[in-house]
């Protein structure tokens, strides 16, 4: 199965395309029915009833009509609205849903990802009740939204976002405020009587509101009485204002329903998302709405990010048809020859877009599978995690991340002892913090607050541009609403998945601080080490172009936060984003590549268990290593590219009037130089001519002794892209040769 | 009374794949079958919608379908088909496809249910009266000789039983007429058209429940070789006919009369 990049050895090609059981390797869940039958069952509503939808134009309006409203029960019907909930509570899925809701978010999305934000949405609003919420509103909340035959589905929205100058990006300037209404007399509380909650709040661009009989609110405490802002739980039954809004006149995701509600209701203060104490005459939230919404969104994004990568993986079969049959029908052209067989993938160019648009997809696809098992794999510890700290008083907060950060130490020295040979490791230690539930705890955390941000910010943001490319690959069709997959509605939906849930901004602001955590880092090393081990066996797959970008990145960060600029200002800072936020994508190219070739690498060892493969697997393992190596190369470059920017962005550039450059030979020095060692005045750079005119450019060319190193790098950077070119012109020839259904399974 | 109710069904391919027939070394196949995404063949898919519902309205019944196909794709296809109804599987290990011989798949299938040594009095078998692969319409005959069955109903469209335990079937003649029969008593093997019913919606919870003994039965599948028992010639797609007239000015009614005097000639 080893493959290399000799463009002389004959190499299998794809026989069709990838189907659910290359997927359920690619992405680790063949062994679980219940998630492959959750697919399925999902992907039956998106191809069936949303596909007729947005065929017959149930996109073509702003508000929520009955059409659009029937897509509910079906998704109630089908167990996309009880994944989210624990068996029970009326769900059928065990342990943690991250995974599954990513799986039901690419199959909604791969038709349309309105219906993805739909159901998305529902998910949001209990999410932080289920995050941190109490036992009790857990149990009201959870059995209420989870699907029973002879009652109505209990549906919610999520509300944060207000009208502007409140809260958008800045999570922080909340205009909603909670005050009290009503305060029990002492005999009243003793007696277990509750505090009155007035909450006020307008929201902005809420999805779900059109349905919602709930909502989960963030508010700021109005009233001295409230100690902190909080989240509340809002009924549409209970006492006061429960204004839906108007509609959003939005462009996009129109299979979702999006308006700016008003709310002004009395509530019990039991309402607090996570409950309350009373301390000194005052309601202390146990959890103020920040820490929340920082819980909620770290899951829920991820699932975004998903739809962009779903969009273009769907883009694929519906352009190699296009493609494939674009001059087929005309008299002139005949069964047979080249121009009917393969229409436009004739041309070089078609086909290398396209499988551009496709490695984008894959390796997507892969961050975003990848950070939703990772989140799975960590909400079981986070419980154990706080169990654990509880037991030693320590209870959440300033006091718990103290704690944690203690633990770091260990947990880099867990990490260094994984990148060394198992024979060399010190047993005993590194099995004690192998099973030190707190320490693993600490570096899966330190990972997913930086893959989280990761999928949002790059499956959106360069999937939106891909997105772009696949309708351009589809000509003037694809710019109408006839265009087959539907392709125009999803590039355009793509820009709201890179907004909603907060814009790449957020995103880039988040990862610029967790990728500095020298947890993350350590990690990041030995993935350097892996992805060369990747390459010393299946050198096809760009592993080692990519573990050169990961070490030019890592030597970047390391100069960045100890370099300054031309005028001494330090370049790695907080508030200087033209430096912190480029490193932030640069670091998810890396991150999507190497999650790519993991999967294909475990598609190449596990493969072959499958009988059911055993036909085509070895072109299918050639092709997507080939994709990879592409992918690898392109994160190469851009990261290159953004290191280069800005490791010498900020220096200044010499000028002949600087006072060095006095020492520039003249014309004259150089002849008498040349006299004397033939061949010398090729070692100098700058000249001057007659008159001491310099050469008509900006001034003696730069050079940085001190940055060699980083030259080096980059130099061998350049050169590890060797072979990508080859493996794109196999790839492309594989996709002459793919066999694709007849048609398009969507809408049914 | 609860009836013991065995559904004979294969796969097939999905079928808006591109199915394209290529002549291997022992016997032709379709170019990537393994590759492609298959279904519960639709014949027989429409026999286990009835079993479920013939079940629902004799309570304590069961269904249990004996399904002769490469395991690992009848896993695949299983994730879908076990989301719709209630049953157990019976699962045989061998080649399932349009050039695999009916005689050997449908002694295989007879085997299988014999194996499971089911009161005769209550057992009806169904299946598709043909397949979507192979379409030769003598398989469940043939099973039905294999148990002993005598009451054989083929392109059936409707069962109901009566008081008594007798039951009518309907069965498609030509002309879009259906013969009645009544049956006094099972057991029987039913072959059967589309029938009348929907396909039910995935359910995943039904899903769930049912994979717990599914998964189990999949994992014993008995290994079943099936010999070809024939030699094929060639194979290829039927010829598409496409004729084409672009008419200008022409009534509606006129193209329609047109249309309907070419498809009676
Ligand atoms: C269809 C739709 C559905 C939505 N659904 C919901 C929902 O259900 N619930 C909910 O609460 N919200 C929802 N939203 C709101 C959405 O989350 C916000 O629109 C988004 O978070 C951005 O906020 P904003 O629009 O106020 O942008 P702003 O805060 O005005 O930001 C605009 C741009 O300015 C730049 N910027 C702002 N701040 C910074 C910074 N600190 N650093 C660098 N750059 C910055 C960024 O480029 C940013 O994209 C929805 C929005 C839409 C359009």
């Amino acid at each position: 199965m080893a493959a290399t990049t000799s463009p002389s050895m004959p190499m299998p090609t794809l026989k069709t395309i990838p189907g659910d059981e290359i997927r359920q390797l690619l992405w680790r869940f063949e062994d679980r029915y219940d998630l492959a039958m959750l697919v399925q069952s999902v992907r039956a509503v998106a191809r069936g009833p949303v596909a007729r939808l947005v065929a017959s134009g149930g996109r073509l309006s702003h508000d929520w009509t009955p059409e659009k409203d029937a897509l509910l029960p079906e998704y109630d019907a089908a167990g996309i609205t009880a994944a989210y909930m624990s068996p029970e509570e009326g769900g059928f899925i065990e342990g943690p849903k991250n995974f599954a809701m990513a799986l039901i978010a690419f199959e909604l999305a791969w038709v349309d990802a309105g219906a993805a934000t739909c159901s998305l949405a529902q998910h949001l609003a209990l999410s932080p009740i289920h995050e941190r919420g109490t036992p009790e509103q857990q149990q009201r909340y959870m059995s209420l939204a989870a699907p029973a035959p002879g009652r109505k589905t209990f549906r919610g929205a999520f509300c944060l976002t207000e009208p502007i100058p409140y809260v958008g990006v800045e999570t922080g300037m909340l205009g909603g405020k909670a005050r009290v209404a009503y305060w029990p007399t002492e005999e009243e509380l003793a007696a277990g009587k509750e505090p009155i909650l007035e909450v006020s709040k307008r929201g902005r661009f809420i999805t779900n509101m059109g349905f919602a009989n709930f909502v989960t609110a963030a508010v700021d405490t109005g009233d001295e009485r409230i100690k902190s802002s909080c989240m509340v739980i809002l009924e549409e039954t209970d006492e006061g204002t429960y204004d839906r809004g108007t509609p959003t006149k939005k462009l996009v995701h129109q299979l979702s329903s999006t308006s700016d509600p008003v709310f002004n209701m009395k509530v019990p203060a039991s309402r607090i998302i996570g409950g309350y104490r009373i301390e000194a005459g005052k309601v202390v939230p146990n959890h103020d709405h920040s820490s929340v919404i920082e819980a909620v969104f770290r899951r829920t994004r991820v699932g975004v990010g998903l739809m962009t990568s779903s969009k273009l993986l769907s883009a694929i079969e519906p352009l190699i048809r296009y493609h494939r049959d674009r001059f087929r029908g005309s008299g002139a052209v005949t069964p047979g020859t080249p121009r009917f067989e393969l229409g436009l993938q004739q041309k070089q160019d078609v086909t290398h877009r396209l499988l551009e648009i496709w490695a984008a997809g894959e390796a997507s696809a892969s961050l975003g599978f990848a950070t939703a098992r990772l989140f799975d794999e960590l909400d079981p510890l986070e419980k154990t995690k706080t169990a654990i700290l509880a037991a030693h008083g320590i209870g959440g907060g300033m006091a718990e991340f103290k704690a944690l950060k203690k633990r770091q130490v260990e947990a880099i020295e867990f990490l260094d002892m994984q990148d060394h040979l198992e024979s060399l490791r010190p047993k005993a230690r590194y099995q004690a913090l192998a099973e030190d539930t707190v320490v693993q705890y600490v570096i899966l955390d330190a990972t997913a607050n930086v893959l989280c941000p990761a999928t949002k910010l790059w499956n959106t943001g360069y999937g939106s541009h891909m997105m772009r490319e696949a309708v351009s690959l589809m000509g003037g069709y694809g710019i109408t609403e006839d265009c087959p997959g539907f392709l125009s509605f999803k590039w355009m939906d793509t820009q709201l998945e890179a907004t909603y849930e907060g814009p790449e901004a957020v995103q880039r602001r988040q990862m610029s601080v967790t990728m500095t955590n020298p947890v993350f880092l350590a990690q990041f090393r030995n993935w350097i080490h892996e992805m060369r081990q990747v390459a010393s066996h299946d050198p096809g797959t760009g592993a080692c172009t990519l573990a050169s970008a990961m070490k030019l990145w890592i030597w970047t960060l390391d100069h960045l936060q100890l370099a300054k600029d031309a005028n001494g200002a330090k370049l790695y800072q907080s508030n200087r984003q033209g430096v912190t936020f480029p490193m932030a994508d640069a670091l998810c190219w890396l991150l999507a590549s190497r999650a790519q070739i993991l999967d294909v690498e475990r598609l190449a060892a596990e493969g072959p268990n499958n009988p059911a493969l055993e036909d085509g697997l070895d072109g299918t393992v050639q092709f997507l290593r080939d994709l990879c190596h592409m992918q690898a190369a392109r994160a190469a470059g851009e990261v290159a590219r953004i290191c280069t920017e800005l490791v010498y962005g900020y220096l200044s550039h010499p000028s002949w009037s600087e006072p060095g450059c006095g020492a520039c030979l003249s014309q004259n020095d150089l002849v008498s130089v040349e006299a004397l060692v033939p061949g010398a005045s090729g070692f100098s750079d700058e000249t001057v001519g007659e008159g001491g005119v310099h050469e008509t450019k900006a001034g003696p060319c730069a050079v940085h002794p001190g940055l060699n190193d980083f030259a080096k790098l980059r130099a061998k950077l350049e050169a590890c892209m060797t072979g990508f070119q080859l493996a794109k012109d196999r790839a492309g020839d594989s996709l002459t040769k793919v066999m694709i259904p007849a048609a398009l399974d969507y809408p049914q | 009374m609860p009836y013991q109710i065995i559904v004979c069904g294969g796969l097939a391919p999905d079928p808006l794949q591109t199915l394209e027939p290529v002549n291997g070394a022992a016997s032709p196949g379709l170019k990537n079958e393994m590759m492609l995404p298959g279904v519960l063949d639709p014949w027989a898919s429409h026999a286990l919608y009835e079993a479920a519902n013939l079940a629902r309205q004799h309570p304590g019944s069961t269904v249990r379908l004996v399904s002769l196909a490469p395991k690992a794709k009848l896993q695949q296809v299983l994730m879908t088909v076990a989301q719709k109804l209630p049953f157990e599987l019976v699962a045989l290990d061998g080649p399932n496809n349009g050039f695999s011989d009916a005689n050997e798949t449908g002694k295989a299938l007879g085997e299988a249910i014999a194996k499971i040594e089911l009161p005769m009095e209550n057992v009806l078998v169904f299946g598709g009266w043909e397949s979507a692969t192979r379409g030769s319409g003598v398989v469940m005959q043939i099973v039905a000789e294999r148990l002993g069955i005598g009451d054989v109903f083929l392109a059936v469209d409707e069962i109901k039983v009566e008081e008594g335990g007798s039951f009518l079937v309907k069965e498609r003649v030509e002309g879009g007429k259906h013969m009645v029969s009544r049956c006094a008593a099972a057991p029987a093997v039913l072959a059967w058209a589309t029938g009348n019913l929907a396909e039910p919606p995935n359910h995943p919870q039904t899903g769930m429940a049912n994979m717990r003994v599914i998964m189990p039965s999949l994992q014993k599948a008995t290994p079943t070789a099936v010999g070809t028992g024939m030699a094929f010639a060639s194979a290829s797609l039927p010829k598409q006919v496409r004729e084409t007239r672009i008419v200008k000015d022409t009534p509606a009614g006129e193209i329609a009369r047109e249309i309907a005097e070419w498809l009676k000639q």
